[in-house]
């Protein structure tokens, strides 16, 4: 059987980030598996600007970004598998905390592949059409955001002259802009909730620059056209989202893009029997980024939905530097209790879920997201009843993911940890 | 000339398409649509029905428990996944009881076996799901689930392997009984021209009775019944584990719950009257009643889970009963008219009926050399790891996955394109392999098996098409590729 010491599934951004901080942390025997015919993963389509600005201080597209991160990993000679599918993740039937990875590409076939610690790093994938139960015809012409910007970015082709978008989560409101430059009239872009689920920026840039109307707190309530998309109709929907009847707004059109959501790819992560938090619906992993299955670790938006990708890259490094660490042996035992973190009052998770305070590192990156619209706000953290964190924030939205960094010895003045709060608070 | 022309290739008309190809006779089935399995056949509850509802005496409850009966041989020789399941009908009072009852002695009459009543406790043990309220339940350990794309593209396969032959896009408009010096014969004036043939077989589901209408004084009519469906992933396809249906209605078996052939939670359908033969459109009205409905027998549905939403027509002829046979004033059309459910579970035996009667009308002769093997789409999941490795090595398109939900490879695609009849679009690919099945819904694959069809078809990727017609994917290059 090949064996790796490291496994990291997926070579986009995660994946990348995750394997050169294994290298860069001392360990040699790392072995990237990607399914696409090339490293990169989604950036290779995001070929607007706007990446790295956290990273490295500058404004690159998509497919520039993640070139420094290959870059870097071919300079670090580390090996990687393109075209390769991984099948399945099992335990090692001899008892041994090893993961038996099988994984499938047309050279090698299919592979068992033993590995001492796991990196998952599959990305996400978008919401479809039949999960948000939009009624009418299922014709040609309807799309998620992301299917189409592969559409016009790689492949080079229009996927519709005239459209309407559902969503104005970011790949929608960078479509909108990206469809509009490329000569299609873009109508409008719907948003069942009353707020968007985008970026402000995005909505600055790629909305209020085309003079494109965000329509919030509307729906789709119909598709016509039984071959391709003739026309879809919205309407306004009450605080329970249901559409009002008298407010349709009927849309003669081709095409119907998608943008309502990004969920967690985790079959894998299933099927290998980690925990997966019903909210986030990723794994729910500890302080050092390891799901509940000893040597696995996940990141990125496998882990949770992220809106900036350097923070898939600071997330995806902290996965890698401890990944080897445990490779390595040196993660250490255990010196103090689990303590589970909890989100309340406006929070809808954290990741990490769960905080060991013995095995910590100095400082611990908090990230979470807000459930509404919230202005002048205060983001708190507790330990025990001892407040550690309190930041005032001028907004806090759903579409904008949160982040805390708080410092290891804030905890060893708050004593014995016996609780870790999160929580929003009006002053 | 044509000895037969089956007008529809669903199942019905291919099942017996496939029956006739035992016999020497040159049969051509004429379709509307780009591909078989486009109508009724392509949405539905996926059931192989017990037998128990249809009415005692009628060909519907023969036709049923004879289909039922048939489905495992048929499916071991066309390589078509099927799996009994059994089938439970719940209700949830005492007074409902005596309707279980009725039903228990209707299938008894009807010769379905092994049917028995099952208390709350061995219930509540069989589907740990069922709600507080649910009492009692008909069980029919006969009752199935099967893929019905695969049935109905195999016995395509199966008839096209022995000599059918198929013509798609091709809408028949009229069908003229004509007589001349040598004898009766019909011609279909169809889009592509005049097609004859000596007899025309109708199984054009919801247009049945307008070709009926054209050679008979006895009218028929069909109403388009829809059904609304919810399909969930397959992580939820463990919730129940058997087909449960409340108590029947008038309009039909109610609303079920159901895991697919395939481990997907299917929920539906509805039963609207609609006059549309076209209108497979969902409504907001018609998916809200699948979810209350099913939850009114099943907790904790996982409707978060849904991956997609879809209707499909049933012919519901007025007398609610299969019209099969040669049609009285107008000898040598062969009705095939009113297959609604259980019209499925009984395409083996609609098939056989066909064909007997056809093969009557035109004295044919069996033949000698007739197939009755297919084999599927080759699943490589199913192999042992050395003849998948050893399958790769000689077909390395097999190590390509191109749809990651449901695990489908380059090689099963173009295996798919490359039969007869192959598939031709997005969807054919879908019905065929699975790929675009998933729980992304082909967001993530349909580029690339886009590209895989414009390769193996020979024509430009603008080309491709959704489910034929005027349903391309694309409306041509963008500004740098133009």
């Amino acid at each position: 059987m090949n064996r790796t010491k490291i496994a990291v599934i997926g070579g986009g951004p995660a994946g990348l980030a995750a394997a050169i901080e294994a290298k860069k942390a001392g360990e040699d025997s790392i072995l990237v598996l990607e399914r696409d015919r090339c490293l990169g993963g989604i950036l290779n389509q995001c070929i607007h600007n706007g990446f790295g600005l956290h990273t490295f201080k500058e404004e690159l597209t998509g497919p520039e970004y993640a070139q420094r991160f290959i870059d870097q990993v071919r300079e670090l000679e580390i090996p990687c598998r393109l075209g390769t599918m991984v099948m399945s993740i099992a335990m090692a039937e001899d008892g041994s905390s090893d993961k038996i990875v099988t994984y499938l590409n047309h050279e090698e076939g299919l592979v068992q592949l033993r590995a001492e610690a796991v990196i998952l790093a599959m990305g996400c994938r978008e919401r479809p059409r039949g999960a948000l139960n939009i009624p009418g015809f299922r014709p040609a012409g309807i799309y998620t955001a992301g299917t189409a910007q592969k559409l016009v970015n790689i492949d080079g082709f229009m996927p519709g002259r005239s459209v309407v978008i559902l969503g104005s989560g970011d790949i929608g409101l960078i479509m909108a802009r990206r469809m509009t430059l490329e000569g299609a009239k873009v109508q409008a872009v719907a948003e069942l909730m009353p707020y968007s689920g985008g970026l402000k920026r995005n909505i600055v840039q790629c909305l209020d620059d085309f003079g494109i109307p965000l329509k919030l707190s509307h729906t789709v309530v119909n598709i016509e056209g039984k071959e391709r998309v003739k026309a879809v109709t919205i309407a306004k929907v009450d605080e329970r989202n249901k559409p009002i009847p008298g407010t349709e707004e009927r849309f003669e059109c081709d095409t119907l893009l998608l943008s309502c959501g990004l969920l967690p790819e985790n079959e894998l992560t299933s099927g290998l029997g980690a925990v997966i938090s019903p909210v986030t619906r990723g794994p729910e992993v500890n302080e050092s980024l390891e799901t509940s299955i000893p040597g696995v670790f996940a990141c990125g938006n496998v882990l949770h939905v992220h809106d900036l990708v350097d923070f898939v890259s600071q997330e995806a490094a902290q996965a890698g530097r401890n990944a080897a660490r445990f490779v390595q042996g040196q993660a250490g035992e255990t010196p103090t209790p689990d303590i589970r973190v909890t989100a309340e009052n406006g929070v809808r998770y954290t990741v990490p879920e769960i905080i060991n305070p013995g095995r910590m590192e100095d400082t611990l990156t908090l990230r979470f997201r807000v459930g509404a619209v919230y202005q002048d706000i205060y983001e708190s953290v507790y330990v025990n009843d001892r407040r550690i964190l309190h930041r005032k924030k001028k907004i806090a939205a759903p579409g904008e993911m949160e982040t805390v960094v708080i410092k290891k010895d804030s905890f060893d003045q708050a004593g014995e940890v016996k609780s870790i709060t999160v929580r929003l608070e009006e002053e | 000339m044509y000895d037969v022309i089956i007008i529809g290739a669903g199942v019905s008309g291919c099942a017996a398409a496939r029956e006739l190809s035992r016999y020497d006779l040159k049969v051509l089935v004429v379709e509307s649509a780009e591909d078989v399995c486009c109508g009724t056949s392509k949405a539905n509850s996926a059931i192989v029905h017990a037998g128990y509802d249809a009415k005692p005496g009628t060909l519907m409850a023969k036709l049923n428990v004879e289909g039922n009966r048939m489905m495992e041989q048929v499916c071991q020789d066309l390589d078509v996944p099927f799996d009994r399941i059994g089938s439970l009908v719940v209700c949830r009072s005492d007074e409902d009881r005596s309707v279980l009852d009725k039903l228990l002695e209707q299938g008894r009459q009807n010769n379905v076996p092994g049917l028995r009543i099952v208390d709350r406790d061995e219930l509540k043990e069989m589907e740990p799901h069922i709600t507080d309220e649910t009492q009692w339940a008909l069980y029919a350990p006969t009752g199935g689930v099967v893929c019905p794309f695969t049935l109905t593209v195999a016995y395509a396969e199966n008839a096209a392997a022995n000599g059918v032959q198929f013509m798609f896009d091709t809408c028949v408009d009229q069908v003229i009984p004509t007589q001349s010096d040598t004898g009766k014969f019909f011609v279909l004036e169809t889009s592509k021209g005049q097609l004859q043939a000596e007899v025309v077989v109708n199984a054009a589901g919801v247009y049945a009775d307008r070709f009926h209408n054209q050679v008979s004084k006895e009218k028929i009519h069909i109403t388009p019944r829809r059904g609304s469906y919810n399909l969930m992933d397959k992580s939820a396809g463990n919730h129940v584990r058997h087909v449960i249906f409340p108590l029947p209605s008038d309009k039909g078996k109610g609303t079920l719950v159901t895991p697919t052939v395939h481990g997907n939670l299917l929920i539906g359908p509805t039963a609207v009257d609609i006059e549309d033969p076209e209108g497979t459109n969902t409504t907001a009205q018609e998916l809200d009643a699948v979810v209350q409905t099913s939850g009114k027998y099943i907790a904790d549905i996982p409707y978060r889970e849904t991956i997609t939403s879809f209707a499909g027509l049933r012919a519901h002829e007025d007398g609610h009963e299969f019209r099969i046979g040669e049609v009285e004033d107008c000898p040598g059309f062969v009705d095939c008219a009113g297959i609604e459910s259980p019209g499925l579970t009984s395409a083996p035996a609609i098939g056989v009926m066909v064909a007997e009667c056809v093969s009557k009308i035109l004295n044919a002769e069996k033949k000698m050399d007739f197939d009755p093997l297919r084999e599927g789409v080759l699943d490589p999941k199913t192999l042992t790891p050395e003849a998948y490795i050893e399958l790769i090595r000689q077909e390395p398109a097999y190590g390509n996955i191109v749809c990651r939900c449901e695990s489908i490879t380059e090689g099963e695609i173009i295996d798919a394109i490359r039969r007869t009849p192959g598939a031709k679009s997005l969807d054919g690919v879908k019905r065929r392999t699975r790929a675009g099945m998933g729980r992304c819904q082909a967001g993530f694959c349909s580029p690339r098996v886009m590209e895989i069809l414009s390769r193996e078809l020979g024509v430009p990727l603008e080309e491709i098409t959704k489910s034929g017609g005027e349903s391309r994917i694309i409306v041509g290059k963008d500004k740098f590729a133009g």
